[in-house]
């Protein structure tokens, strides 16, 4: 009888990568002049809940590390050790070096040895720093010995076997209409039972009152049972009973296999407390050699491919909806189901009323369903506060930055890809944006550079925004570095739009130098084709000497579209609603055939690519070939326009798009799939896939 | 609420007797033996829990569980029902294997 502790891994790992974050924000936050205890007891407490966790699941690699800082940080908070600058970047860096090994670790990949020696020896150092030089307060080795071994919670290392309770019903119990025989039977359900009776209490025949209670138990249940199901059966009776009960453990379980670091010996619990540090320390420098060639590459590969199942938190009130709003659809579906089963004619009033009831909780299911899906966009923007201070410390600028509307909500998909090119973004700004310090003055502004990045709804959309009060787009050297690069011809008109678009266009870079924070021409189109991707557009705003703003749109959630269906022949397809401009009858005299280049036609003074729909998709039942019978949707991809011709529109709706790569394979001019009322399947067409398609 | 009650607890074999509010549940109480109470919280013409509280009182349910169906959010609520004299409550939205879980777990 085991528990799979793998099952708890998952959680384990949220909750680490949540104690690091509350940990690099604490540090971040440290003023150093003025140090607020309860600041370093947050940081405190996340290192000591992961060196506990990590200690329970085996990890004691982890643990053996976050010790360490836990040491430092527990002279700090006792105001043994005083909180310096270096101290505050050396348990940075450590946390870092922390989340490393996490992810390794979660992703069954080799833990980088020589990293964690060389983060191992900052701290020590730093330890051994305070220790020689502040005369006061010395700690002593025995001190740090009997520290950790109290810090850890053996008792979350076994596993539960079982529940003794002693249970003892106040006299009234029975008179609430609970019996203590139904809720042994209850307990006797979950795993094997024993009970013992007490009859102390039991008074002489003559003073019994038969409606009382005056018996108590022992009672053990044997099993893997959740605490929860035990707390339910005795939930009625709580404030009716005295009631103690305590978790049976079994015998320290073998550390998990997930670990997989071969040169890290995984010890039992109780041993590996008492173990002094430094013979870990010793070990991995020994491992350091054969790690180090493996390091480079697979660390980034780890990183790059997180394994495992993906999961969310989500605000329990979410829950809450939706089980309420479950609970709404049961009550109907049985109201329906009843109505099914001795159905008349005369009834049919009441079936519609039950249909109409039915949808619309389906649909209110359905949105909350989607709302569950929806994060704070502060998951995002939590890791930008420590990338600002990084940067700024490391260029010499002075930076703040300021987060607005952290609590808009996003869809899951979007905050997972959002965050590199929003990375890319602050970099930038950061970087080429805020001038240095004395530029600055200089410049009539204040010596503090302002990054601000925030998030809000506009319409259907969610607008990010990364604006900078810096020095802003320099247009003329923006155009000078086009030619320059042959991106433009030298006489090209352009508009100031255009003109800041050049910055998307692969290979271009207009720092002088390059730095090894950002600039190497790789970033801003690979910025943009990452939003687009995800179905948005960015667009840059700048002035010069002031600043620039830098804004993305992205579509609330990338599940549901609203699609314009379209027929041609027996398909149907849904168009992004988004995307289309108009749609027209065209006559003979506006259209064009360009020998070898396909058809075109006239729209107020432009003349725009036609798209057979029935060619491209091969539809032989079309109900027309000719131009002029058909209609022409006039759609926008990627600022391309072109004429799509089809047979007729269907109507509007919201579809929810299937994955056609999850399912088959990645198709041009295809962007997914989604399943239609009357169960068919129709494909929803992908814009700039098309015309790239129709231009082969 | 109540039809999908009376509805669940028929399928599973129980003999239910619907009633139409509080007042109406005590008279049907009174006048024939009933094993078991569930009883909404909020109704009219006497609340669930004066419900509890006056069959309670009778001598033929003074040991009868009586279960309350109730809100989550209603705390107050549970606190007043015990001390009325409720066995337990079912949290609403539930359902039907809870419901009748819940029913099998007072039933003997």
């Amino acid at each position: 009888m085991s528990i799979d502790m793998a099952q708890f891994h998952q959680v384990f790992f949220e909750e680490s990568f949540e104690g690091l974050d509350a940990m690099e924000s604490g540090l971040l936050n440290l003023d150093l002049g003025d140090v607020n205890v309860e600041d370093i007891n947050t940081i405190f407490r996340a290192a000591h809940s992961i060196k506990g966790g990590s200690g329970t699941f085996g990890f004691t690699a982890v643990s053996d590390f976050t010790h360490v800082m836990e040491t430092l940080l527990d002279e700090m908070r006792d105001g043994r050790r005083k909180i310096t600058q270096p101290a505050v970047d050396v348990l940075l860096g450590s946390v870092d070096c922390l989340r490393d090994m996490l992810q390794s670790i979660q992703n069954g990949s080799e833990v980088d040895q020589s990293d964690v020696a060389e983060h191992k020896l900052a701290l020590d150092n730093e330890l051994n720093n305070a220790v020689s030089s502040s005369s006061a307060g010395k700690p002593s080795p025995e001190a740090l010995a009997s520290n950790s071994a109290t810090a850890l919670p053996a008792d979350e290392a076994k596993q539960i076997a079982g529940w003794v309770i002693a249970f003892s019903p106040h006299l009234h119990l029975l008179k609430t209409g609970n019996e203590p025989v139904r809720m042994f039977r209850e307990l006797a359900s979950l795993g094997h039972l024993t009970t013992t009776v007490d009859l102390q209490g039991v008074p002489d025949l003559y003073d019994l009152d038969p409606e009382e209670c005056h018996l108590s138990w022992k009672l053990s249940v044997l099993g893997d049972i959740p605490e929860t199901e035990v707390d339910e059966i005795f939930d009625w009776v709580e404030d009716d009973c005295d009631l103690a009960k305590q978790p049976i453990y079994q015998t320290p379980t073998e550390a998990p296999p997930l670990h997989s670091a071969p040169d890290v010996a995984i010890n039992p619990v109780a041993n590996r407390v008492t173990e002094d540090v430094s013979p870990e320390l010793t070990r991995a420098e020994e491992s350091e050699s054969n790690s180090l060639e493996r390091k480079s590459g697979k660390k980034e590969d780890a990183k790059a491919a997180p394994k495992g199942s993906s999961s969310i938190r989500v605000d329990t009130s979410k829950i809450d909806t939706l089980i309420n709003m479950v609970g709404e659809l049961v009550i109907t579906q049985s109201m329906l189901s009843l109505l099914g089963e001795h159905f008349e004619l005369n009834k049919l009033d009441q079936l519609k009323n039950g249909l109409s009831q039915l949808e619309r909780h389906t649909r209110e299911l359905q949105e909350s369903v989607m709302n569950i899906r929806m994060l704070p966009i502060s998951f995002v923007f939590s890791r930008f506060p420590r990338l600002a201070h990084d940067i700024s410390s490391k260029l010499g600028k002075k930076i703040e930055l300021k987060l607005v509307g952290e609590n808009t909500e996003v869809d899951k998909t979007v905050v997972e890809l959002l965050s590199d090119p929003l990375v890319h973004l602050v970099r930038n700004s950061l970087d080429h944006g805020i001038e240095m310090p004395d530029v600055r003055l200089a410049a009539g502004k204040p010596e503090t550079g302002t990054v601000t990045l925030e998030a809000y709804h506009r319409g259907g959309n969610i607008v990010i925004e990364v604006a900078d009060d810096g020095k802003g787009l320099d247009k003329d050297k923006l155009r000078a570095k086009a030619i320059e690069k042959g991106l433009i011809d030298a006489d090209a008109i352009l508009s100031d739009k255009q003109t800041y678009e050049l910055i998307f266009m692969p290979g271009f870079s207009t720092a002088e130098k390059l730095t090894d924070i950002s600039g190497r021409g790789v970033g801003m189109d690979v910025v943009r084709r990452n939003i687009q991707a995800l179905g948005g557009n960015i667009e840059i705003l700048s002035e010069l000497g002031k600043g620039s703003t830098i804004s993305i749109h992205l579509p609330l959630t990338l599940a549901i579209l609203d699609g314009q269906s379209i027929a041609v022949g027996d398909e149907t397809y849904i168009l992004p609603l988004g995307s289309i401009i108009e749609s027209l009858h065209v006559k003979e005299d506006r259209l064009n055939r360009v020998a070898g280049k396909g058809e075109t036609f006239l729209l107020r003074g432009q003349y725009l690519p036609i798209i057979r729909m029935h060619q491209i998709f091969n539809v032989l039942t079309a109900k027309t070939t000719k131009l002029t019978e058909g209609l022409i949707v006039v759609v926008e991809g990627q600022g391309l326009r072109c004429g799509l011709f089809v047979d007729d529109l269907l109507g509007q709706q919201q579809v929810v798009i299937k994955s056609l790569e999850a399912n088959y394979r990645r198709i041009e001019g295809v962007s997914g799939a989604t399943i239609l009322g009357d169960g068919s399947v129709a494909l929803i067409l992908d814009i700039p896939g098309l015309v790239r398609l129709a231009n082969q | 609420m109540r039809q999908m009650v009376a509805f669940t607890l028929k399928g599973a074999g129980y003999n239910v007797v619907e009633a139409v509010d509080g007042a109406d549940a005590l008279n049907k109480a009174k006048a024939q033996a009933f094993d078991c109470v569930v009883t909404d919280v909020n109704m009219p013409n006497k609340d669930g829990i004066e419900l509890i509280r006056d069959l309670r009182a009778l001598p033929n349910y003074k040991f009868t569980p009586m279960l309350m169906l109730t809100t989550e959010a209603g705390t107050d609520k549970k606190q007043q029902g015990k001390d009325a004299g409720a066995t337990g409550w079912i949290v609403k939205p539930f359902n039907p294997d809870q419901l009748l879980k819940t029913i099998k777990k007072v039933m003997g």
